[in-house]
């Protein structure tokens, strides 16, 4: 980062040398000359953390340009037509990974374009976000790019078994993610396990066209994967022997897979040794029965259980599981949990590094705290909306678990302020903290402060902490890179400037409905120079100028919502568009943009989501125009009154572009008392 | 029950022989030059004899009373008396496979019964003539009675005097001591079959032909495996029934016998009829209870209460897995089998799928089937087979390497006019080298040197060692597939065309612009 400044400092001392000498002159000049590529790739080498920096490197020189161009291995393009596509791939010529996650429509022929240009050396492809390609295009890339290990066609809903046959031409691929392709059958996922023998880690999360005979002769073909996503598939214990037969498989995921029942799970003999994390949440039909036969079927290296939403955890099924000698991580998420299982979990002689417990109903301050006194080595514990433990549970935690780096504790009403003091005293390892919903003052906050690691910190709803409290952690917690003050009515801006000037590293801060912020705040706000996100709905104070603060200074800026910040107008649009070129998310609604506001903003070339709802300045030819303008668009959300007022042939349009219009016809509502966010203490009690 | 069956075949010995005789004279020649040539074929016959006999015999001397009552209580028709079982039981004590002038004795004094009776018959219908008159139906039945008497008689007496022809008959009785049991032409002339290739000179081919018959076999389960379309046999039902060899009586038709055009076969001997009245005829000669008017008006009644002795086909194929010969012989069940089997198995598929015209059978019942289901196979491998049902293609990938499921060719085209902005250009090349790709698949086709072009053009885009090489093949035993009576892949290779015509809209040659196309 610091080397790039200088960089560019440089760079402008250059540009002035130019404009003055000669032309022999510049050459005699450029020293950069003199440093042999091996030196310049060594200074690249330590360009990763911003994206910037290496822009502002090749910017240097023709020299520097070179290097950098041979030097880049991964490429997040812009756009995705071929002529921009073409021209940045003989830039590169070197790229080993090319991720489209930026371009939501990706055609054949820019598929074409990367294979012709990439040929073997391209071992990687992100296609996640992309649609309107088709196997045509993916068998072009298979053939051509014989080397590719990694493919990731997540969300490729349209994509047909056709496009799956092509990704089996890809020989070598390891790893492929086809999440959500709900088109590919049995068929597709067939030629797949044909084609791709050397797969490591397939996930076809959601392909709900694929059911036992796809996934059992992707486990007789693919002898090699470790890892395997088959939830909410509609598998059914036909293909349970012979995936637990493969013999690398580390971890497997069979979330939501109804089909799979205590009565397919017993009658598995197989098990299968190699097996580090088993994944049954939602199994519906699973219940404390077959899960006794677990052991069986998850050797003794099992690391991570999840059995989230599944069954009751008595302790008769903490007692089943007592034969999992690895055992590190339990996720018991959304269980009906007893005392006696929490107390049977505590006697497992494994020590746990991981548990969750989140709306786990019937978790007491007894059985918790006889877990944790067991469990010391706990490193994260998730006790979200666990109503009913009081300070007696967090006393126990803090007491035995003092390694903890992650804690959540979300909606833990009963927990009274005292408890949080002791937090900060014990645990001063957390990384991790969301407070949302607690009773916690400026007393416990300054006690956490004291957790100098602490990177999250989530204190939405916390209705008892001020200014004096926030501005405690930006003094002692430097490393903090999300804040979390939703609704925390009494911040203000001294608050904020504490924190803005207490942590460089901020990424991400919601500020949502803290009524009296200002532009203070975004001015000082805008020294994080790494703000990617950042969340000011419903502050009133905020106007044009302080947005243009945080859109000069903070060029990552990825996701910005100022929804209900009504003084904001075209003014504030202005510096968006010519400062925060890597906006993806905007909300808009209820601010003073106009048409000629909007029509600058979609300048942004990578702006996906839009949302414009009860803008009064917005007429329907400043809408299309903007919709037509703004490319990338994949999601606007707009007003029902408008459909009728804007042209059919640019929603149809806009439809083929890959853009999605939500319609909404919402009514301005009355802001409404702080106070009844929180939960009523009569509403925990039962 | 054993003896009962034994008894029903030893009761007109001479005469059912002869009688059937006359049935197919041509075949029965055939075996009798036959059996001037050679000495041979007689031995297995007599082995087959020696098998049945003993037990026959052994039955007779021990439970001969028994063996009265239940013949007493099958034939439940007036028709027998008590005489007739005495009769029989003079017969069988008679039971020399020599012309026997007492058993022509016996047979014309049963005659004589016979024709007595009728005429009892007759002066019954016309003592009570007038009350009868008013039911028609009536009238008709017992005129079909008496013609059904007549008939029998008439056709006893004919075979009672063909015993007493010198030559041929004569000789066969007398080299054929056990023939008179085994009263079974089908047996005989199927055996003569068999042996036919070793009086060729070729010793050494029954071994051989079950050496091969092992791999075709194989080849035909196999392709039943993937095809069902080849109908998991009713001869394969039996497979798992392992009966003891010796515990069954083992019938083996000869093939003009299997291929006639019949419907009704003979229960005990598996002779087949175009006409179920000259079934009946025939089982006359089986029996007395088959000459009664019950009998001939429905047939089979009584049998199908009766205890029989378990019979099963051999095929008359030398070598066939089915055929009595083979080391591990599975026997047929019924005669339909053997007829199926026979027509699956060692013959022309002449009957073509009207709908494909690829499907070929043999069995016009296996074309029904198939034309009910032709066009609906939508499960297709790679290779060109196609299924009815998912389970079977996913079956069959998983035990080959290197066939993968074929995409229908609507889908493909169904995506490939997908959004507008695709430039048409990309979209015909790159069809042009889906279509190469899937012809890759093929292990040897009619058009294997367009193969090969494709492959060279492919160059490097192809890896050689792909599982799409012809050399796979070999590797899943598809290789040398010429040796099979009958080509496992017959049918694939044919849809494997059908599945080119399909999908290739484009011409092959398009798989090689596409790579220089690609390059603009």
């Amino acid at each position: 980062m610091e080397e790039s400044m200088e960089l560019r400092a440089m760079k402008k001392k250059k540009k002035k040398n130019t404009t003055t000498t000669t032309t022999t002159e510049e050459s005699l000049t450029n020293f950069f000359d003199f440093l042999s590529e091996e030196l310049v790739v060594l200074i690249l080498d330590f360009l990763n953390e911003n994206p910037f920096d290496r822009k502002s490197f090749s910017l240097v020189c023709k020299y520097f340009y070179s290097v950098e161009a041979k030097h880049r291995k991964t490429l997040k393009p812009l756009r995705s037509n071929s002529k921009h596509l073409g021209s940045v791939l003989t830039r590169y010529p070197n790229l080993t990974r090319i991720d489209l996650t930026l371009c939501p429509r990706v055609a054949d022929n820019s598929l074409a374009e990367i294979s012709n240009a990439c040929k073997a050396n391209l071992r990687s492809i992100d296609l996640s976000r992309s649609r309107f390609f088709s196997g045509t295009g993916l068998l072009n890339l298979a053939l051509s790019c014989e080397n590719l290990v990694e493919i990731d066609l997540s969300n490729a809903t349209e994509l047909m078994d056709s496009g799956a046959a092509a990704v089996a031409q890809a020989k070598n691929l390891e790893r492929l993610w086809l999440a959500r392709c709900k088109m590919i059958t049995d068929l597709g996922v067939g030629c797949i396990a044909v084609g791709c023998r050397k797969l490591k880690l397939i996930s076809l999360k959601w392909c709900v066209g694929v059911g036992d005979f796809g996934v059992g002769l992707m486990a007789v073909k693919c002898k090699e994967i470790r890892s395997l996503d088959l939830s909410f598939l509609p598998i059914t214990d036909e293909c349970l022997p012979s995936i637990l037969r493969l013999q690398y498989l580390e971890d497997l995921v069979l979330e939501g897979c109804f089909g799979i029942d205590d009565s397919s799970l017993e009658v598995l003999k197989c098990s299968c040794k190699s097996l580090k994390k088993l994944d049954l949440s939602s199994c519906q039909n699973i219940t404390h029965v077959g899960l006794s036969s677990l052991t069986n079927i998850a050797g003794e290296n099992l690391e991570e259980l999840t059995l989230s939403y599944v069954s009751p955890v008595t302790s008769v099924l903490a007692d089943s599981l007592r034969g999992l000698p690895m055992l590190q991580t339990v996720k018991l998420d959304g269980c009906l949990v007893t005392s006696a299982g929490l107390k049977a979990i505590g006697d497992w002689c494994v020590s746990l590094r991981e548990l969750s417990l989140s709306k786990c109903s019937g978790v007491t301050d007894d059985g918790l705290s006889s877990l944790v006194i067991k469990h010391r080595d706990l490193r994260k514990l998730d006790i979200t909306c666990c109503r009913r433990i009081t300070y007696v549970s967090i006393a126990h935690i803090t007491n035995s678990c003092s390694a903890l780096t992650s804690l959540k504790m979300e909606s833990c009403a009963l927990v009274s302020r005292e408890a949080f003091v002791l937090i900060g005293q014990r645990c001063r390892f957390l990384e991790e903290l969301d407070l949302t919903d607690n009773e916690i003052d400026d007393e416990g906050l300054k006690s956490i402060s004291r957790c100098s690691k602490l990177s999250s910190l989530k204190l939405g709803i916390c209705l008892d902490i001020t200014d004096k409290g926030v501005a405690h952690v930006g003094f002692s917690c430097s490393k903090l890179k999300e804040l979390d003050l939703y609704r925390c009515t009494d911040i203000t801006d001294s608050g904020i400037s504490a924190i803005a000037s207490g942590c460089p590293d901020l990424e991400m801060i919601n500020i949502a409905y803290c009524k009296d912020i200002s532009d203070d705040s975004l001015v000082s706000l805008s020294k994080c120079s790494r703000l990617n996100t950042f969340e000011g709905r419903g502050c009133p104070l905020i106007t044009s100028s302080g947005l243009a603060a945080i859109a000069t200074q903070c060029k990552q800026l990825v996701k910005l919502d100022i929804k209900k910040c009504f003084k904001i107008d075209d003014a504030g649009m202005v510096s968006l568009a010519y400062n925060s070129q890597n906006l993806r998310q905007i909300n808009l609604s209820y601010t003073a943009v106009t048409d000629a506001g909007l029509v600058t903003l979609a300048r942004i070339s990578c702006l996906q989501s839009l949302t414009i709802l009860h803008l009064d300045g917005l007429s329907p030819g400043g809408i299309a125009l903007a919709l037509l303008a703004c490319e990338g668009l994949t999601k606007v959300k707009l007003q029902t009154s408008f459909k009728s007022l804007l042209p059919h042939p640019l929603l149809k349009h806009l439809e083929g572009r890959g853009c999605a219009i939500q319609w909404r016809d919402k009514v301005l509502q009355a802001e409404l008392d702080p106070l009844c966010w929180k939960l009523k203490l009569e509403d925990i009690m039962y | 029950m054993e003896l009962r069956e034994g008894l029903c075949a030893g009761q007109w010995p001479n005469s059912s022989s002869k009688e059937l005789s006359s049935d197919p004279p041509s075949s029965y020649s055939e075996f009798n030059s036959h059996q001037g040539q050679q000495k041979w074929p007689n031995s297995s016959i007599l082995d087959y004899g020696v098998r049945i006999e003993p037990s026959f015999r052994g039955f007779d001397q021990s439970s001969e009373v028994h063996a009265v009552i239940p013949l007493d209580l099958s034939n439940k028709s007036k028709v027998l008396g008590p005489e007739d079982v005495h009769m029989q039981d003079t017969e069988e004590a008679n039971n020399i496979p020599d012309w026997d002038p007492s058993a022509m004795l016996n047979n014309l004094s049963f005659l004589e019964q016979k024709i007595h009776q009728l005429q009892n018959l007759v002066q019954l219908i016309a003592g009570g003539g007038g009350q009868v008159l008013g039911r028609p139906t009536e009238v008709a039945q017992q005129h079909q009675l008496i013609t059904a008497d007549l008939t029998s008689i008439i056709a006893q007496l004919i075979s009672t005097a063909g015993s007493l022809l010198p030559s041929a008959q004569n000789t066969f009785t007398t080299d054929l001591p056990s023939m008179g049991q085994l009263a079974q032409p089908g047996e005989v002339l199927g055996v003569s079959a068999g042996v036919q290739p070793q009086n060729n000179g070729r010793s050494k081919i029954s071994e051989e032909s079950n050496q091969i018959d092992k791999n075709a076999n194989h080849g035909v389960e196999h392709n039943n495996h993937m095809d069902e379309h080849d109908f998991k046999d009713e001869e394969d039902a039996d497979d798992g029934e392992n009966l003891p060899p010796g515990t069954y009586e083992i019938l083996q038709l000869e093939k003009e016998e299997i291929l006639a055009p019949h419907t009704h076969f003979c229960a005990i001997c598996g002779k087949g009829f175009k006409r179920d009245a000259n079934l009946r005829m025939h089982m006359r000669g089986h029996g007395d209870e088959y000459k009664t008017p019950a009998a001939l008006a429905k047939p089979h009644k009584e049998l199908g209460s009766e205890p029989v002795v378990i019979k099963r086909y051999s095929c008359p194929y030398a070598g066939c897995k089915r055929n009595k010969d083979h080391k591990k012989f599975q026997p047929l069940k019924t005669i339909l089998c053997v007829k199926n089997h026979y027509k699956r198995t060692h013959c022309d598929k002449s009957y073509t799928c009207s709908r494909c015209n690829i499907k070929k059978f043999s069995v016009i019942a296996d074309l029904k089937t198939h034309e009910k289901h032709c066009g609906k196979d939508k499960w297709l491998c790679s290779c060109g087979t196609t299924f009815s049902r998912k389970d079977k293609l996913f079956g069959h990938i998983a035990l080959f390497q290197g066939h993968t499921p074929a995409i229908p060719i609507d889908e493909t085209r169904g995506n490939g006019g997908g959004p507008a902005d695709h430039s048409t250009g990309i979209e015909v090349i790159n069809k042009g080298s889906v279509n190469s790709v899937t012809f890759n698949f093929g292990p040897s086709t009619p058009g294997e040197t367009v193969v090969h072009n494709i492959m060279d053009e492919k160059g490097n885009l192809d890896d050689p060692t792909a599982c799409f090489s012809p050399l796979n093949f070999d590797t899943c035993n598809f290789g040398g597939f010429h040796e099979f009576p009958r080509p496992p892949f017959e049918d694939s290779e044919s849809s494997f065309s059908f599945l080119l015509s399909g999908s290739c809209s484009y011409p092959p040659k398009i798989g090689a612009e596409s790579s220089s196309n690609n390059n603009l």
